[in-house]
């Protein structure tokens, strides 16, 4: 593996670390709006302050909204107000926010003033806390039908190509079936039957579920093809021989020959769901308002306005391109490494 | 764009006596006709314009026409008896020259204009007006216009007097009639008998007739239409305006609408310059534009808050023939005149003005808004925002919180509902979402459910599933008549509880009443008195909560002259055949 694999296992890891812990890094409630500060540019953090003094402890200066201004974006940096940057704050209990009791977050300002690191957005709700939580969804959306299709993926290939006879037949053309299956239509479709009001749970498992079941074709089919070429090779002739049973073969002999598949697989897949997850909540059937996905957040760029006006919009988007990148650095190194007859 | 009833788009009703109608002058025409004389800037002939609509009109009949689209077309390309200026907001003669009213209110006897001809050069006169209200007043047509041509439950009788005479007679009284001919097309009898006679008056004029087979009275006649791309109309040459220097009116050689589908890429081609009007801009997209105003060669108008006003209902429909146990249940609390009350003291109007028009709009607590000067209550009080308030009324109706805040009723259920929103409509479901978070101050729990138009109006018109909505209405007309539809409980537009054969509330059998007492009041004060109770009694009630009315706001190219912008319908192009290109 090349010191390229390793950083990008670690930016990831790292990345799905700050993820999962959003409830503390991010500064605020992803669902709490700010009335005075609609489409706030994101704060620069700074640490000379105007007289040219250094603060070791960074700040931001608090913006000041000019409603009536007729600039695209009407807010300016009050320079008389400096908001020095308090870690390991804690906020009070809002009713309705997704953190009942007040909480320990790892960075705010003095209230009534407020940080936003990335902005806000048309109702005032912090981005970088948004882009956070919205993380949560995208990328465990992402890894949770990854497994899913994987799981269903390697339990049918390993089957169908062990037995291989009718249930072979059945499986693969099945998995053709599958493969043909256009998913966002599908999910159209499957939407239209459930009731109107899906919570944001239950649409997160539902996105899961469509992309996790229609992607099981092609892992079942690359697994299947490993299964095929293993059982034939003498060792597990030797142990077939010895009486070992078809759960023991399959388990100690061939399964371990699709491992690298199965990694340069996920690795592949994982970026995949992800962006189609964003996609879905992009077209308002996935997560939907006021729970943030990388997918709405990404939805208000459909506006003319916002794309004209406001950048900042786009962080859920640049968010992604990274984590794509990572997750290629990964698949590639997991092709190269697999044995030469596997690739 | 508000939900648009047909009835609404036909003006309606306001009394300010009679209006001086211009004098009959003759003019240097080959016809000898006595054409209008108009007031206002004189232009230069020529030119094209091109402005948009959304979506291609769906018939060009006007006695089948009920899409906004279909019926803007329909104004273009025909022309009413009397009209309403929408710059003063006064009825003025049109087709009709002059008009009298009896002393009891019921008999108008028009004198129609002599020497008129429809756009193939064909004559005008009083058969053409017989023929047309025949058609209109046809129950077996079932023409949207039929319902406001009935007065006192009677359609109006028609007579012929003579070629340019006619007598219109009402069953009773009416306040303001002559604004009743607004928007009532007079239609070619030679072109449409024959199909009004083989009863299929309502197929005549379809999409895919020949322009030449199409004529009217208005300022335009149909030239091409390319479906899915166009809609090309030509000058009118035989239009019977002329402006103040004896110029005939239009001066535009052409008028075209492009189906543009979308706001923003309206405004991609308006700033390209491959559009020269945009006849209605959101606030978010003004915003955009207004920056560029300066440098671009267009100008902008903001002319203050319409007629348009958005507000929230619940579902208050008789549910017993249904089977929605749930919502039945949550109606216990629609029904409550305090939860009402309460969820419009706990919602903050002036975020919304804020945040979804960018100030450009105004909280209202009626429907009449702002931009009614004429009608509207001045002094409806203006409650502001009170999570306090709105709570202890809560309390007061048996409500109460749970420890962790969530509100529950006397049952101790939680209150939760859902507000439908489409998405197609982005500043209603802004709003929603700005509600949603407002009463979850209250420990109310609120579902946003967002689907398209059609269905959502298919739920509150028909299969009554739903709790709450978000809509938005726009009058035809400054004048209260049209809203009889909206405010009487048989009404067609009567939104919260559709059918309601007999008023389920006393304020209910108060607003009927009311509602019909104004249509027959002479007395331009009383009128006005009775229409501030019914404003009061909304206000009160709360059977729609009233929110905002935003702001009408328009942009055209800064060399088109001639424009009178009006915060009614059309906006921009109401006075299509006085808009002109200035020379350079």
């Amino acid at each position: 593996m090349s010191w390229k694999f390793w950083i990008a296992l670690l930016a990831l890891a790292l990345v799905h670390i700050v993820i999962l812990a959003a409830g503390f890094i991010a500064p605020y409630d992803p669902i709490q709006q700010n009335r005075d500060f609609p489409f706030a540019p994101p704060m620069r953090l700074h640490f000379i302050d105007a007289q040219g003094n250094f603060h070791l402890r960074p700040f931001v200066y608090a913006l000041e909204y000019h409603p009536e201004a007729s600039a695209a974006v009407p807010y300016e940096e009050d320079r008389a107000q400096v908001l020095p940057l308090r870690f390991f704050v804690r906020t009070t209990a809002v009713f309705g926010e997704s953190s009942p009791g007040g909480s320990l977050r790892l960075f705010g300002v003095d209230t009534p003033h407020r940080i936003f690191l990335l902005g806000t957005d048309d109702y005032g709700r912090d981005q970088f806390s948004r882009l956070l939580y919205g993380g949560q969804v995208s990328l465990f959306a992402g890894l949770l039908a990854a497994a899913l299709s994987l799981g269903l993926g390697v339990l049918l290939g390993s089957v169908s190509g062990y037995y291989a006879s009718w249930l072979d037949q059945l499986m693969m053309r099945g998995s053709e079936i599958f493969m043909a299956l256009p998913w966002i239509y599908l999910l159209f479709a499957v939407r239209a039957f459930l009731p109107l009001h899906l919570g944001a749970r239950q649409s997160f498992f539902l996105v899961v579920g469509v992309i996790g079941l229609t992607g099981w074709a092609r892992p079942s089919r690359l697994v299947r093809g490993v299964v095929l070429s293993a059982k034939h090779r003498d060792y597990v002739l030797a142990a077939k021989g010895f009486g070992a049973s078809d759960f023991h073969i399959l388990r100690r002999h061939v399964l371990p020959e699709t491992f690298s598949v199965v990694l340069t697989q996920a690795a592949l897949l994982i970026p995949q769901y992800i962006l189609a997850e964003v996609t879905f909540s992009f077209l308002g059937l996935g997560v939907s308002e006021p729970e943030p996905s990388w997918g709405n957040m990404l939805a208000n760029m459909q506006k003319y306005y916002v794309l004209q006006s406001y950048w900042w919009m786009f962080a859920p988007g640049l968010a992604l391109i990274p984590v794509f990148l990572f997750y290629y650095i990964l698949s590639e190194n997991f092709q190269r490494s697999a044995p030469s007859q596997q690739r | 764009m508000g939900l648009s009833s047909p009835h609404k788009m036909i003006a309606g009703v306001f009394l300010l006596g009679l209006l001086a109608t211009a004098p009959p002058r003759l003019f240097a025409q080959p016809t000898g006709a006595d054409d209008l004389t108009t007031q206002g800037e004189v232009g230069h002939p020529g030119g094209r314009l091109v402005a948009s609509w959304h979506s291609e009109p769906k018939t060009l009949n006007p006695v089948s026409a009920v899409d906004l689209v279909s019926k803007e077309l329909a104004s273009l390309l025909h022309a009413d008896l009397i009209h309403i200026n929408l710059a003063t907001q006064h009825a003025e003669a049109a087709l009709a020259k002059s008009w009298k009213v009896s002393s009891d209110g019921k008999r108008y006897t028009l004198e129609l204009r002599h020497g008129v001809r429809f756009s193939d050069g064909q004559p005008f006169d009083a058969d053409d007006v017989v023929f047309s209200f025949k058609v209109y007043l046809d129950a077996k047509v079932h023409s949207p216009q039929r319902d406001l041509l009935e007065v006192g439950g009677k359609p109006i009788q028609v007579q012929k007097l003579g070629p340019y005479r006619l007598e219109f007679d009402l069953a009773a009284p009416y306040a303001a009639a002559e604004r009743l001919f607004d928007g009532v097309a007079i239609l070619p009898r030679h072109l449409l008998q024959k199909a009004y006679e083989d009863g299929k008056i309502t197929e005549a004029w379809g999409l895919s007739s020949d322009p030449a087979a199409v004529a009217g009275l208005g300022p335009f006649r149909l030239k091409q239409y390319t479906p899915g791309q166009q809609v090309v109309l030509e000058r009118n040459p035989y239009y019977w305006k002329l402006d103040s220097a004896k110029q005939r009116l239009p001066y535009l050689d052409q008028l075209v609408f492009l189906i543009v589908p979308t706001e923003d890429s309206e405004v991609i081609r308006f700033q390209a310059g491959d559009l020269d009007l945009l006849e209605k801009i959101g606030a978010d997209n003004y915003a955009v534009l207004e920056r560029e105003q300066t440098a671009s060669g267009y100008r902008l108008f903001n002319l203050g808050p319409g007629l348009e006003y958005d507000f929230l209902f619940f579902n208050l429909d008789d549910l017993s023939s249904k089977h929605l146990p749930d919502i039945s249940r949550a109606q216990e609390w629609f029904r409550l005149r305090e939860f009402r009350q309460a969820i419009s003291l706990a919602i903050d109007r002036d975020a919304i003005v804020r945040l979804v028009y960018r100030g450009r709009a105004t909280p209202i607590w009626t429907q009449v808004t702002p931009g009614n000067k004429l009608w509207v209550d001045t002094a409806i009080p203006r409650p502001a925002r009170s999570v306090e308030k709105a709570s202890a009324l809560l309390r007061s109706a048996g409500f109460s919180r749970r420890s962790d805040g969530t509100m529950t009723d006397s049952h101790g259920q939680p209150v939760e509902f859902s507000i439908l929103t489409n998405p197609s409509n982005a500043p209603r479901t802004k709003m929603a979402t700005l509600i949603q978070d407002d009463l979850s101050q209250l420990g109310m729990h609120v579902q946003l459910v967002s689907m398209e138009f059609q269905a959502l109006m298919a739920r509150v018109f028909d299969s009554f599933n739903y709790e709450a909505t978000l809509l938005g209405l726009v009058s035809g007309d400054a004048d209260p008549n049209p809203e009889i539809n909206v405010w009487t409980s048989t009404g067609g537009t009567h939104l919260w509880a559709v059918t309601e054969p007999h008023p389920l509330a006393p304020w209910q059998s108060q607003l009927d009443r009311l509602m019909q007492l104004q249509t027959s009041q002479l007395d331009s004060r009383q009128r006005k008195a009775t229409y501030d109770r019914v404003q009061q009694i909304v206000a009160d009630e709360e059977p729609v909560i009233c929110l905002v009315s935003p702001n009408v706001l328009a942009g055209a190219k800064a060399t088109l002259g001639g424009l009178q912008p009006s915060v009614m319908r059309y906006y921009l192009l109401w006075n299509a055949e006085q808009l002109y290109w200035k020379r350079r």
